[in-house]
Parts: C-alpha cells; structure tokens; sequence
C-alpha cells in the first residue's frame, strides 16, 4: 500500500524556501563555493525534477548523487564528514558521490526540529546524534529498494543493496538508487529498522578524507566574514570595554563626512557602530569616533580583588558537594602524611581565528541572518529576539566557521548586535565584522577557579583522603541556569564525579569534591574543554605530588587507585608503555602522565620534557592515547588529538586574561600568543576504540595536555607549577 | 588609486592611501581568501606574495606599492588549485576549520620558492602563522611531501625530523 506523500524538489526547498522579503530569492545571494551555493546551482543545473528528498536526512539526484542532510555545524572537528559516514553506513550509498548540506534553523522550525539538535558542543556531534542519522539513513535505504522491488514486482527481501546499486539477487537486475529514488519518496517510511552491528560496519571506522577540504586550499571557502551579498554595508562596532558598562555618548559629526560612512548607530544600551562602504573605511571612522561610557559598577574590577573573591571561597563554610565517599575530613585528620596545594586558573579567551561576525538583514516583516554558529537554532531564536520578529519570519543560513571552540554556541551576541544594526537600516544587509581587540574584550572567557587540595597518605604511602575545594566561576550560573540542579552548577565537576560522562579517573576510599561558587562580573562560557582542562590539572598534577610524597612512581601510584577504572587505565597502560615510561629517556628529557575521562571519552598522555639551565622549556614529544568507544574516522581522529595540544599547551604557555579597571588587558595576539609550529611536540597518537559506546573527540585531549607536560616539568625541574599560563614563570631547575 | 599588480593583471583600485593591501584585495577585488584575523601583522592569516616573497598584507598600505610589484594572492597560487602544496595538503588533509590556511600555504609557498628541500629548522623559522585548531604537525608533514611532490622524488626529503 502507498502512502502519497509531497515531494519536494530540491529547487522548491533551497530556493523557494528562502526568499528574502524584497522578491530576491537566497540564490542570488549565494557566496560562490559554499555549500548552499553548489547545492543550489545542483538544483538549478539540473535537467528534470527528479532531484528527490527520500527522507529529511538524505536527497538523492538522478545521477546518483547524495546529498546528505548534517544539522551540526562544521569548524574544522570533522563532524560533517563523519555524520556523513554514519548515514552513508546505512544508506550503503556510493561514499564517492556523497556530498553535505546544511538545513536551515527556518526550515527545522517549520518541520518540526525534524533534524534534532543543532547544537554542536560538548564534543556531541556524533556521539549526541549517532542513532537517530544512522536510523535516517536506515529507513532511506529501505524505502529504495522497496522501489526498486515494487518497480520489478519482486519481493523486497529479494533485493540487495551495495555502493547505491540494488541487485534482485535472483535474476541479476540491477537499477540504482538515482532512478527510484523518486518513487522511494512515495513509500511509507518503515518505522522500525534494525541498525547494523557495529562489526558489519564498512565506512564506519575508516579513515577516508574529509568531503571539506578542496575549497579551503584555494580561497573559495567563504566564512562568515567573507560574506559579500548585493548592495551591502559593513559595519565596525566597539562596545563598553568595562563589562557591565554602557554607552554614554558619541559625536556622529566627528567622523560622518570621512568617506564611505553611511550611519553611526548605537546598538542595544553598550555600543555604537559605524556603518560604511567597507569594512575599513568603517573600521578607520570607529577609531577616530569621540566616544564616551558610562564605566559602571566595575569600573574598579581588577584580577587582584577576583583572586581576593577566589581565595575567601576555599576555606568558606559553605560549599556544594560534587562528589564524596567515605569521610575525608576525618581520614584527613589521621593521615602518617598530609599534602596540600592551592592551584589557579585563569580566564581564557577562545580567540577563534575568524572574528566574530554576522551578517543581518531586516525589512519589517523579515529578518535573515548569515553567520557562522555553533548553533543555528540558537542563532536564529536570537535573531528573532533582536529584531522584534516571530522565529518562522526570520531565517538563519548557517556558514562554516573559522573556529567555534565554544565562542559561538551558547552566544550569539553578534547576531544580536547585527540585526540591531540593520533594524537601523531597513532592507539593506549589513555585515558586522568586529575586529580582534574587540574580539579579545568581549568573550565569554574560561571561568576562573582555584582549588585548594587537600591529601592523606597512610604509613604505607598509600592514598587515603582526599579533599578537593574548588572555589570560582559556574558558566551555568550565568549562561544556562536552569541547567543547574537546586543551585549546584554540576558541570564545575567535570573530571571529577562519581559516575557518567566526566567520572573520575580513581576510587579514593574518603573522598571529598566541593565547590564554593564565586562569580565575579567576567561573562564565562564555554570554553573548548570546558571544566575538565583545569579540573584536570588540579587532580593530575596533585596526584603526582602525592605519589612524589609518597615516594612511589607516579605510574604505579596511579594505578594503585585505578582497578575499578579498567578503561582510564588501559590508555593509561597504553602512552606509558609507547612512552617507555619504564625505561631511561635521552639524557635532559623528561616524562609526566596524565589521565581523564571526558565527554566519554577515556584519555590519556605521557609528555616527554627538557628545561635547559636558562629555564627554556622544549616540548619533545607526547603519547597521547584515546578511547572513544566507537572510532568513526581514526584519521580525524588524530588530527583533533594533535590539534587539542595546541589548544591546551596554548592556554598553559600563554593563555590567561587579566582584568584591569575591569576590563581585560589584552588586546590582540601579541598580548594573548598562542604556539607556533616550532614549539609543537611530535604527537604519536594511539586510538583505542573499545566499542559499545559513542565518546566525544574534540575536546577530551585538551584535559591532558597541561597536567602531562606540567608534570614533565616537575620531573625536569623539581619545581610545582601551580598559577598559569607559563611564560612569566621561571622554570630554571631549583 | 592606486594601480597594482595581482595574480599577473593590472588593475585600478579607488581606495584611499592608507587603506592596507588585505582590505584593498578583499574588499575591492573581491579575493576573500587572504583573511583577517589580527591586523597588526601577527598572526599570518593574510599571508601574500610581494615579489615572491612572504608579507602580512594586512600592514602594507597600497600607497606603498609600485604597478611593477608581483602580487600573489591565494587565488593566483596556481591556475587549477594544483600547487605542489595544494596537492599534498588535499593529501594530508591538513586543514581543520581552514581559516588560516591560505595564509599557512601562502608562507610556505614562499619557503619553498626560497628553499626546495626544508629542513624541520627551516620550517620553524619561517612559518609563523598562528593556527588555534593546530594543524601544525599536518602542516609540516605537507610541506615535506609538497617538496617531494614538486621534485618529482619518490624516496622523501632526507631532511624530515621525527616531529610529524
């Protein structure tokens, strides 16, 4: 029986979808080279109507072509090319004729968030979207070759599919799936499908290429920033450099007749923007533009009165408890040997490579929005927000970006800020591009904590309480409240919790994690790694202090804590015996272990070291080792493991933002550096998939990449580094 | 105006004086590939050729500039996207978000212009791009194999350290 569904072509879909108020339609905005424009001039070149929407995740052309349908956004993870192979595994489609496509948030909207989540954080990709693409791909495939059965008049189950071609097994004939995908679009979808056993797997776990890298070597890529649509404007914006401040007053007639400047506007209550031909005339008119803030309440913030905030919240009263076993205070108290440590970590800006930026256009009835986000669908509720609109009149094209790590998910006040914008300047689009000062002044920073910890060993060297006392920022607080459970920001413990996705690594018999929440008016959000990159240092560099107290190799002292932790400990296990941690190193090299489990994942890192007697750190060498339960593409893979080493090792050499009369200090990457090619270590990555669960990959490494090299620089130096970032630290052996 | 020289043809450019040669290229001539990022000459992601040579557009004025300048963006590095480098990184997959990597590949189509085998020493002296997805060890295996490529020699450089 047939069920007659609507087809919809794919020219209806990407271009009658998204007209823009004035008549225009998105095809004539396209960038040239991004996706929404190959896809659009497919559906425009194509001959016949026959390019077909099997089902929301999969569009098939007639010459065989696939279009995959990802909702995550891409920055350079790889998720696009990897949710294409968990769909192509089940679609047993020809992988050589794969290509991807963004759905729109409008269109999400409009059938029913048909797509899930948009969200692309907390390394979820796949792991947070894994089942219902693959059941997507499932259920396209059996609705072809229920076509292609029903065309033969033979029973389904006679059918065979394999690289896009189904073969009626009996006699031999073959059609694909370009030519019935048509009539698959009139099948009633099955409701149940069987995924396949993870050892039947064929795409899934190979290292094929990325399907995003041709146009980033030529210049074709178009980032938000490069975005040019007709009659165009460009805006340069600076918002109150203290947080919390606001915009008093500025002097239009000052900079109005310098050439190209079209307005000067001010944007919600903290910013003003001048609007010009070019971004650089814009920007020029910005910089010599009288303005005037009305400082705030912060005027007076500096890291001296935060740290002041920090340090009276580790030995408060009150705390909320994250995590206990046993009774660590009074283990404590009876302890042969007691260790304590105050370690600190400082705010840290994303600094994405591609400034903010977003393009808006608003006429009164709609508003569209071209940026680069982490999350279309939040991107676009801001928009709505900004210009006064319902969502369904408003509409988001989603670009890829230039760096996410965070800075574009949770926020979008970019977005807000360019509609403000464009409400200014009916039907004409502006794209608001903000440069790197005010990018590195106006973050959503790496909370700040310290922890205060606390550690008993009995007369055998053996741990026996522990008491962690984080004091410090909760990015739920002030971005996601209603994430918190009666007022405990769960995710400060990250690392550190007893069970789940962020568990600790070891079995304390008396154990003790608490939180005293202070939350100076410094915007956090997440950052790349969130909570585990400091929690992390504090528990694997304090494990090595204990292990070094207890006089016991801190191989051994750990895996002492680790029997009911098999998969910590197999990474582990696994980078010290790469590592040849039992044997000598060259002479003047170090080593240091780390070890976390985050977003599922299960990671681990020995850093080889040298400090020479100038106190110059070389970082030689790290083993780094992942377990991410299934391994959907091994080779992108280690390119995020050797990439999140220079994420962490970044922050550890030379992340950190100050606050000065409450702002922060640093301006630009000459305050703010991050590492360069020849300071990057030789990285030999294992991946260890164990199967039977779904790990992140984007995030977790970065957790041991500083406690692993700091811990190298003990050993090298006999010297604790307990206050980031390194490059104002002497290192010179003690 | 000013008239230059970009990717072998002339053309005029009404900008003013001061305007920096990366926002002339982006902004009038529409090559959008040469990127900013930090605009004071840092972190390399608006990396062109001047004459053969490595410079960060983002600090030369176009009032700087002579018509008889070669100026080579990353849209006139090779006629099809086949440089050496190119090649090799389509190969290694080496770009993440991609951000900086026409400027990545710009500095070191310079380098290899200069010097067709480099060493790993040659490689940290010269590429100073700053790239916060880290591709760096991606990026110097690239350049390594763009320099096979480009001599045509099947055994690999002799001069490739251990940091890959």
């Amino acid at each position: 029986m047939k069920k007659q569904r609507v087809n919809i072509s794919r020219r209806e879909f990407l271009i009658g979808s998204t007209t823009v108020g004035a008549g225009f339609s998105l095809g004539l905005y396209l960038p040239p080279g991004s996706g929404m424009a190959q896809a659009a001039e497919e559906a425009s070149s194509a001959t016949s109507e026959v390019n077909t929407e099997v089902n929301a995740w999969v569009v098939i052309h007639d010459d065989d072509t696939v279009i995959i349908r990802i909702a995550r956004s891409e920055m350079g993870q790889g998720t696009l090319t990897g949710l294409a192979q968990l769909v192509t595994e089940e679609l047993e489609c020809d992988w050589s004729k794969v290509r991807t496509e963004y759905p729109t948030p409008g269109q999400s909207l409009a059938r029913d968030r048909i797509w899930g989540s948009f969200s692309t954080g907390g390394s979820q990709g796949i792991r947070g979207s894994h089942r219902y693409v693959r059941k997507g791909g499932a259920v396209a495939r059996e609705m072809l070759i229920e076509a292609a059965a029903e065309s033969w008049d033979v029973p389904k189950e006679e059918c065979s599919v394999s690289a896009s071609v189904i073969t009626h097994k009996p006699t031999g004939r073959t059609t694909t799936y370009g030519k019935v995908a048509a009539a698959a679009a009139e099948m009633i979808p099955p409701i149940e499908v069987e995924l396949k056993d993870p050892k039947d797997w064929k795409i899934i776990g190979k290292p094929v290429k990325r399907l995003d890298t041709a146009d980033k070597l030529t210049g074709k890529q178009v980032f938000g920033a490069d975005l040019q649509l007709p009659g165009m404007l460009n805006a340069s914006i600076r918002a109150c450099p203290v947080f919390g401040g606001k915009l008093a007053s500025f002097d239009a007639a000052k900079v109005n007749k310098m050439p190209g400047i079209r307005a000067v506007v001010a944007v919600e209550d903290n910013a003003v923007a001048v609007v010009a031909d070019t971004w650089w005339q814009a920007k020029t008119a910005l910089d010599a533009l009288p303005v005037t803030w009305d400082k705030g309440a912060n005027a007076d913030l500096s890291s001296a009165s935060i740290a002041q905030m920090l340090d009276e919240g580790l030995t408060a009263k009150k705390a909320f408890v994250g995590n206990t076993a046993g009774d660590a205070k009074t283990a404590l108290k009876g302890a042969a040997k007691k260790v304590e440590a105050t370690y600190a970590y400082p705010f840290q800006n994303h600094a994405t490579m591609e400034p903010m930026n977003a393009t808006a256009l608003w006429t009164e009835d709609r508003c569209e929005v071209w940026c680069p986000t982490q999350n279309g669908e939040a991107a676009l509720q801001a928009a709505a927000k900004a210009a006064g609109l319902p969502a369904d009149k408003c509409e988001v094209y989603k670009i890829h970006l230039g760096g996410g790590f965070g800075r574009r998910g949770a926020f979008h006040d970019f977005v807000t800020q360019a509609v403000a914008i464009a409400k200014q300047m009916p039907g004409t689009p502006v794209k608001l591009l903000w440069t790197r000062e005010e990018d590195m002044q106006h973050g959503h920073y790496h909370p700040i904590t310290k922890a205060k910890m606390v550690g008993g060993l009995d007369n055998k060297g053996n741990l026996n309480g522990l008491h962690i006392r984080i004091s410090g920022q909760s990015i739920l607080a002030a971005v996601n409240p209603s994430w918190m459970q009666n007022g405990v920001d769960m995710f400060t413990f990250q690392g550190l919790l007893p069970d789940g996705d962020h568990a600790i690594s070891y079995t304390v018999p008396n154990l003790l994690v608490e939180h005293a929440m202070r939350n100076p008016p410094v915007p956090p959000g997440f950052w790349r790694g969130v909570n585990v990159n400091q929690n992390a240092i504090y528990m694997e560099c304090f494990i090595d202090e204990l292990a070094h107290a207890a006089g016991k190799d801190p191989l051994e002292f750990r895996r002492k804590l680790m029997a009911d932790h098999p998969k910590s400990l197999a990474v582990l296990d696994a980078v010290a015996d790469k590592a040849g941690w039992s044997k000598t190193t060259e002479k003047g090299v170090f080593r240091g272990l780390a070890v976390c489990k985050a977003f599922a994942s299960y990671v681990a890192a020995c850093a080889e070291v040298s400090v020479d007697d100038s106190g110059n750190l070389k970082i030689h060498r790290i083993v780094a080792a992942t377990d991410p339960g299934h391994a959907v593409n091994p080779q992108q893979i280690e390119a995020q493991v050797e990439g999140s080493f220079v994420f962490g090792l970044s922050a550890l050499l030379y992340g950190g933002c100050t606050i000065k009369g409450g702002s922060v200090e640093q301006q630009n990457f000459d305050s703010y550096p991050s590492m360069l090619i020849s300071e990057m270590p030789k990285v030999d990555v294992i991946v260890m998939p164990s199967g039977g669960f779904w790990g992140g990959i984007g995030e977790p490494t970065i957790a041991v990449a500083a406690p692993a090299v700091l811990n190298a620089i003990f050993a090298a130096t006999g010297k604790r580094i307990r206050e980031f970032p390194l490059n104002n630290t002497d290192l010179r052996p003690a | 105006m000013a008239k230059l020289k970009i990717n072998g043809k002339l053309v005029d450019i009404d900008v003013d004086d001061s305007t920096p040669l990366l926002w002339a290229l982006r902004e009038q001539l529409g090559l959008t590939g040469t990127k900013y990022s930090c605009g004071i000459g840092l972190c390399g992601a608006c990396t062109v050729h001047l004459d053969g040579e490595a410079v960060r557009s983002c600090l030369i004025p176009v009032s700087t500039l002579q018509a008889t300048q070669e100026i080579t963006t990353i849209e006139g590095l090779s006629a099809d996207g086949d440089h050496p480098l190119q090649q090799a990184w389509q190969e290694l997959d080496v770009p993440q978000c991609g951000y900086c990597q026409p400027g990545m590949i710009m500095s070191a189509a310079a380098l290899l212009k200069n010097n067709p085998d480099p060493s790993d020493a040659d490689i940290d002296a010269n590429i100073t791009n700053i790239c916060r997805c880290g591709t760096f060890n991606r990026v110097r295996r690239g350049i390594h194999l763009a320099a096979d490529i480009k001599t045509g020699s099947n055994e690999g450089s002799t001069k490739r350290g251990e940091a890959e």
